[in-house]
């Protein structure tokens, strides 16, 4: 098999997997779409770290794709997820693209900064917009794909449906990174100027992959709005994005599957802590976090890695 | 051929001798209620908390069958009550995947709970799909039922339009030389739509009055002298204020020294939770609701009666508004599920003969009389009380010129939306 594809097995067999855990544990089919939902601007987010970018701000898209969903179909009246899903795509790109371009042009914490400020300012817009029904958010009704419903008692339909794009997400990501900008991106995080010696803008290659982990955040986000049924601007608030970031360093920046398995991890987590532990929740979650971080150091995907390890070209070793 | 003949004959016949067995079992299980309410944040001290205590001083006499009648039954018509309270902090995406836990991972027969109206919002559709009965105990929008129908979704409590309707009377009624206004609110759909409210209903109650000025600092943001300033500096009659918990005490704290309250007469209609704390700071004066007659605005009656002292017993304080609509909430369900069973104790009603019951369902609780008659009698009205706060020498907080409001005046009409009723002027528009 080519080397590109070896992200494949494991990735089906984990969407079949995850398929498999909802079917017969039906009542943790819900915390499995949210943890799958949160991964896929986690997936983004991871291929933008590997660029040594943090975005404190994909919020914004998450919020964008939520929105999008919710306004076409309760507005325009468009109830078929994969319509929305194209247009909850194609627009977070549009605005991605725009924003990009200033965006790409700023490294470390400026990015993150402006990352965090755009996303609040649509948080900000979101909040004072009472005929959305400011914090409160409103409901998500009767999304169907072709005529399948999605939710309700048929949710295991959404959950496929979220599945098939997580694939598709990570196919797309997998491949992405095995391309020339995909590559140049371990470049730009450890040595800018050689990259730009070598022919090559660094700045494009920061674009692009902005572009791509906002439409990731974008699908999640209509995702998540399709199947919570509900959506409200804490999706663009800052401790979302937080969220995303913080599930990303527990995934490691290793490869494409582990951001859906520690969003997964993480989500299944905290609804146990919920459930066990009401009053101290937030302590069981962040001792965990914080095991995880110290003897985990490359998170999820550093417990995968076995054996000598290949460098790649252009990654320290 | 005939040997399976007799293997269902002998299944049937142990089915029929299990049946009483099963009923029997299913009549001593015990009640399972799940109590999402707020543990952790800003809304844990005010709300959440005063709540919890409630539900769980509401189950053990319950249980014990201590409570006045009509609800003086054990447990809910037999059955001992089994609370399980969640965290209702964490987000609407993260609370309708706990409400999901509750009913599918802990089997609970009933949820009462949620103070957000967005948690409120959110759940609401999940609860009908579920078919879980839900009561909302605490969130305000009107929204809930008036965008929607439900079967399985209550709120034995008013909405905020009342709270904001009423200051917006009492005011017009009872200050007739005011002659401007200004508001201070959180800057969220609670903050919004209060004053929405108190502006809209203004608008007919007093068309003459101006505005001066509406302040919208952000939820929590603690710090509110520049707003301050800007109020003191625009010199309206009255100020209106829907904050609470953190917020509300910082108002008070930063206000009361630069002269707030004695420049003009603050309406602060969720205050009574900051009585119990501030009694010190509260000036005299002071417009103070407490979401219907809860609270100080409580009448007398033997529920309340019970209601005051078991609170106090168990936690040294005074029970404040949301302990109180946690209790009438659970009352509510206890008398709907009782109705349900129609004196026959060992029975064991189902879901809807218990939705039947509560719809429309007229009970009396520690707040008086509580009728469930907004959104085809899922939604509850009750009257709304304001006061005056009047010190005595010793420096407790009495009130001065009560005013009871009847439901019907400070709530739309069956049918009617709230946002629609205060734009005709509160006259139901044809």
């Amino acid at each position: 098999m080519n080397r590109t594809f070896t992200f494949l097995p494991p990735l089906l067999g984990g969407a079949a997997l995850i398929a498999l855990i909802a079917w017969f544990l039906p009542s943790w089919n819900f915390v499995l779409a949210i943890g799958l939902a949160k991964g896929l601007p986690v997936l983004g987010l991871v291929l933008l770290m590997r660029g040594g970018l943090v975005s404190f701000g994909q919020g914004l898209y998450y919020a964008l794709g939520g929105y999008t969903v919710g306004l076409a179909s309760q507005y325009f009246g468009l109830k078929d997820a994969a319509a929305l899903l194209v247009i909850s795509a194609i627009g977070s790109a549009l605005v991605a693209f725009v924003v990009g371009l200033l965006l790409s042009r700023y490294r470390d914490i400026f990015f993150a900064m402006l990352t965090l400020a755009l996303s609040m300012l649509l948080y900000g817009i979101l909040v004072k917009s009472t005929e959305l029904g400011g914090t409160d958010g409103f409901n998500v009704h009767g999304i169907t794909l072709f005529g399948i419903p999605l939710t309700g008692a048929d949710r295991m339909n959404g959950l496929l449906l979220l599945i098939a794009v997580c694939v598709l997400g990570a196919i797309n990501l997998g491949l992405f990174g095995a391309t020339a900008f995909g590559r140049l991106l371990a470049g730009v995080r450890d040595n800018e100027i050689r990259v730009e010696y070598l022919g090559a803008s660094a700045d494009r290659a920061v674009l692009i992959a902005y572009v791509l982990a906002a439409v990731m955040a974008a699908l999640g986000g209509a995702m998540s709005g399709i199947i919570v049924g509900h959506i409200d601007p804490e999706m663009a608030f800052w401790a979302t994005s937080g969220e995303f970031v913080v599930i990303a360093i527990l995934a490691g920046t290793g490869g494409v599957l582990a951001p859906f398995v520690a969003a997964v991890v993480l989500e299944v987590v905290r609804s146990f802590a919920y459930q066990y532990a009401p009053n101290t929740w937030q302590l069981v979650l962040g001792l965990i976090i914080l095991a995880l971080i110290l003897f985990l150091p490359q998170g999820l995907s550093g417990l995968v890695r076995r054996g000598p390890r290949a460098v790649n070209a252009g990654e320290k070793s | 051929m005939n040997f399976a003949r007799l293997m269902t004959s002998l299944a049937c016949t142990a089915l029929v001798a299990a049946a009483p067995l099963a009923a029997h079992a299913q009549a001593d299980k015990p009640f399972k209620i799940g109590v999402p309410t707020f543990l952790s944040g800003a809304a844990a001290g005010p709300f959440g908390i005063p709540a919890k205590n409630a539900a769980e001083i509401f189950a053990a006499a319950a249980n014990a069958g201590e409570l006045p009648a009509p609800y003086d039954k054990k447990g809910f018509g037999g059955r001992p009550i089994e609370l399980v309270v969640i965290d209702e902090a964490g987000g609407t995406t993260k609370q309708v995947s706990e409400f999901r836990n509750l009913v599918e991972q802990q089997g609970v027969d009933m949820v009462v709970g949620y103070t957000s109206s967005g948690d409120c919002l959110a759940v609401a559709p999940v609860a009908e799909e579920m078919k879980t009965l839900t009561l909302f105990f605490d969130c305000g929008t009107p929204r809930i039922f008036e965008a929607a129908d439900y079967q399985y979704v209550f709120r034995p409590v008013a909405t905020a339009t009342m709270d904001n309707v009423g200051a917006a009377l009492y005011v017009s009624e009872k200050l007739p030389e005011f002659k401007s206004y200004a508001g201070i609110n959180q800057n969220y759909a609670w903050g919004q739509d209060a004053w929405a409210d108190f502006e809209g209903t203004l608008k007919s109650a007093k068309p003459d009055a101006k505005l001066t000025t509406s302040q919208m600092p952000k939820l929590g943001a603690g710090q509110y002298n520049a707003e301050i300033s800007a109020i003191l500096g625009s010199k309206p009659d009255v100020v209106h204020s829907s904050f609470w918990g953190g917020d509300l005490e910082g108002l008070i704290l930063q206000g009361a020294p630069r002269g707030l309250f004695k420049n003009s007469v603050v309406v602060l209609t969720s205050g009574e939770t900051a009585l119990h704390r501030q009694a010190k700071q509260i000036p005299d004066g002071t417009i103070i609701g407490a979401r219907g007659p809860n609270g100080i605005f409580a009448p007398e009656n033997t529920y309340n009666t019970w209601f005051r002292k078991a609170y106090n017993d168990k936690t040294k304080e005074w029970p404040s508004y949301p302990s109180y609509h946690m209790v009438q909430s659970l009352m509510a369900a206890k008398l709907a599920y009782e109705k349900a069973q129609g004196g026959d104790a060992a029975k064991v009603p189902t879901k809807e003969d218990v939705a039947k019951a509560l719809t429309g369902l007229s009970f009396e609780g520690p707040s008086g009389k509580v009728e469930m008659s907004l959104g085809k009698g899922h939604q509850a009205v009750q009257e709304m009380v304001y006061g005056r706060v009047k010190k005595d020498a010793d420096g407790n907080i009495g009130f001065v010129d009560v005013v009871r409001y009847a439901p019907e005046r400070v709530n739309p009409p069956e049918g009617v939306s709230s946002a629609d009723w205060i734009k005709a002027g509160l006259k139901a528009a044809n």
